[in-house]
């Protein structure tokens, strides 16, 4: 059954969104987004590489976005820029001296709007098992740091004083986001990564009251996303990227409701 | 051939300076089990830093601290939480460790919240957070517990509960307390040992002594500030508006 390309997508989609949900609150919590960006940015740069010396996608990916990440981690000790310039730099710098290495390799025929915005026709069987064990090591890992990395995202001196070692957690952490989006980069596209990441988060957040709650929701809203995105994608022949994360808004505004509803309970 | 069984924290000499200044420098104070260690100074003196030094959350620090237990409950002076994270007490409860539910419901009973368990964080009052913080911290059934100005804000029966409270922790848990209060009367009362902040060690001693030394009966007076010029005569040096040290 899983020579339908779109089987293979709705499976690498389901897989993919399993993962970004706890992954996504966590950069809700604790305000990551634009870092996630600029990891994802970076990750065409990724792919460039990839293509010259033949490498896995995903690997490559994976090592240019944690490179970036460490260098992020570096200017942030050495320089006096604000947090935000510095993320600006690397995300547009990176995506900038991708599109140029790619504009040198003409040799190879580049399908750049699959590159940045996901292309469902280009799911395999080997990115399916790449989403799943991949995700499966992530999530593994998450549930592993989950109390030093959570308690440090409450109060980073609790964490600390506590004894969980909160630093750790968060490089392990840094190292996860690299890798989520090593993995769904060609399901979501480079550009909308972090969409998949903050939005059904954002929509959980709406509608929960306790951590738990928000991720599982989380996870629910992504998969829903996924599912509406893949199906309008085949319907409407639009980019699957696109497609997924308007899903995803929809179903944030639905949230907005909840939130009207209950204001309205409480007065 | 552990000799140092009931030592919990030592600092020895221990100084913190940030942007090329000194927040607090040459503190030694040790903290043993069963024992209450209270520091007490102005504003700015370093109480706080002092107690991050010993929790190890400042790292580069001057001089050294000795750390013996793992076990540590912190009630910090300022924690503001995130509207982001949607958290209720409950989840608040088990934040740095897995804790069972009697345990939760011993400690917000203890601290008198345990009506508040199902609330949102967000929700609370200034007090009832104060007692949320205090209950997380004695439900872990920690050997070393560092209060930082633990019942601010909480209402003046409530005040005294909770220091009788922490006074009672000590004794059941045998467990090590570093206090910090501006509340002379349970310093004096409850305290085994007390240390006088100000930018460094001013004095130290045993509440008793001290309060022999001072006329104990001022001690306990109405006025904090009458108390604390008492206490404060034992001291060898002044202080410029600066803070520099002028020894008399």
């Amino acid at each position: 059954m899983f020579d339908d390309f779109f089987i293979r997508a709705l499976v690498a989609g389901i897989g993919v969104a399993i993962v970004t949900g706890p992954l996504g609150c966590f950069v809700v919590w604790r305000r990551l987004s634009y870092f996630g960006d600029t990891l994802s940015h970076s990750a065409l740069l990724g792919v460039t590489l990839a293509y010259s010396f033949d490498l896995n996608i995903a690997l490559s990916v994976f090592i240019i976005s944690s490179l970036i990440a460490l260098i992020l981690i570096q200017l942030q000790k050495k320089t006096n820029l604000p947090g935000d310039a510095l993320l600006g730099l690397l995300a547009h710098s990176s995506l900038a001296v991708g599109l140029v290495v790619i504009g040198f390799l003409t040799f190879i025929r580049f399908d750049i709007m699959g590159l940045l915005f996901g292309d469902i026709l280009a799911v395999t069987i080997n990115d399916i098992l790449m989403i799943w064990i991949g995700g499966a090591l992530i999530l593994g890992v998450l549930k592993l740091i989950w109390k030093p990395l959570f308690a440090s995202t409450v109060n980073y001196e609790l964490a600390e004083a506590e004894g969980l070692n909160p630093d750790k957690a968060k490089a392990i952490f840094t190292i996860l986001m690299a890798a989520i989006i090593a993995i769904s980069i060609k399901m979501v596209g480079l550009l909308l990564i972090t969409g998949l990441l903050i939005i059904p988060a954002a929509m959980a957040r709406n509608i929960s009251d306790s951590p738990q709650k928000m991720v599982l929701f989380s996870i629910i809203g992504g998969l829903l996303s996924v599912i509406i995105g893949l199906f309008s994608s085949l319907e409407f022949n639009t980019s699957s990227g696109p497609s997924i994360i308007a899903a995803s808004l929809f179903l944030f505004i639905l949230s907005l409701l909840k939130i009207k509803q209950s204001v309205q309970l409480k007065n | 051939m552990n000799t140092n069984n009931n030592k919990l924290v030592k600092l020895i000499n221990a100084g913190f300076r940030q942007n090329n200044k000194w927040l607090v420098e040459g503190v030694s104070l040790e903290v043993e089990k069963g024992k209450i260690v209270t520091l007490i100074g102005p504003n700015g003196s370093g109480k706080s830093t002092t107690a991050k030094i010993a929790l190890g959350i400042y790292k580069n620090i001057e001089g050294s601290v000795e750390k013996y237990t793992n076990k540590v409950g912190y009630v910090p002076q300022k924690i503001s939480i995130d509207w982001t994270l949607p958290l209720r007490v409950n989840d608040f409860m088990v934040l740095t460790e897995n804790i069972k539910d009697d345990a939760i419901n011993e400690a917000l009973s203890l601290t008198g919240v345990i009506h508040l368990k199902n609330k949102n964080l967000g929700n609370l009052s200034g007090g009832e957070f104060q007692r949320v913080l205090l209950a997380r911290a004695i439900s872990k059934k920690p050997e070393l517990l560092v209060l930082d100005e633990p019942v601010q804000g909480v209402d003046y029966t409530g005040e005294i509960a909770l220091y009788e409270l922490i006074k009672k922790i000590s004794d059941t848990l045998n467990c090590g307390i570093l206090l910090i209060s501006h509340d002379l009367h349970t310093v004096m009362s409850a305290t085994d040992h007390v240390v006088c902040l100000n930018g460094h060690v001013c004095c130290s001693g045993s509440p008793s002594d001290v309060a022999r030394n001072n006329e104990y009966k001022t001690l306990f007076g109405e006025q904090a500030s009458q108390i604390l010029s008492v206490y404060e005569h034992k001291h060898d040096h002044e202080h410029s508006h600066e803070g520099v040290i002028k020894k008399n």
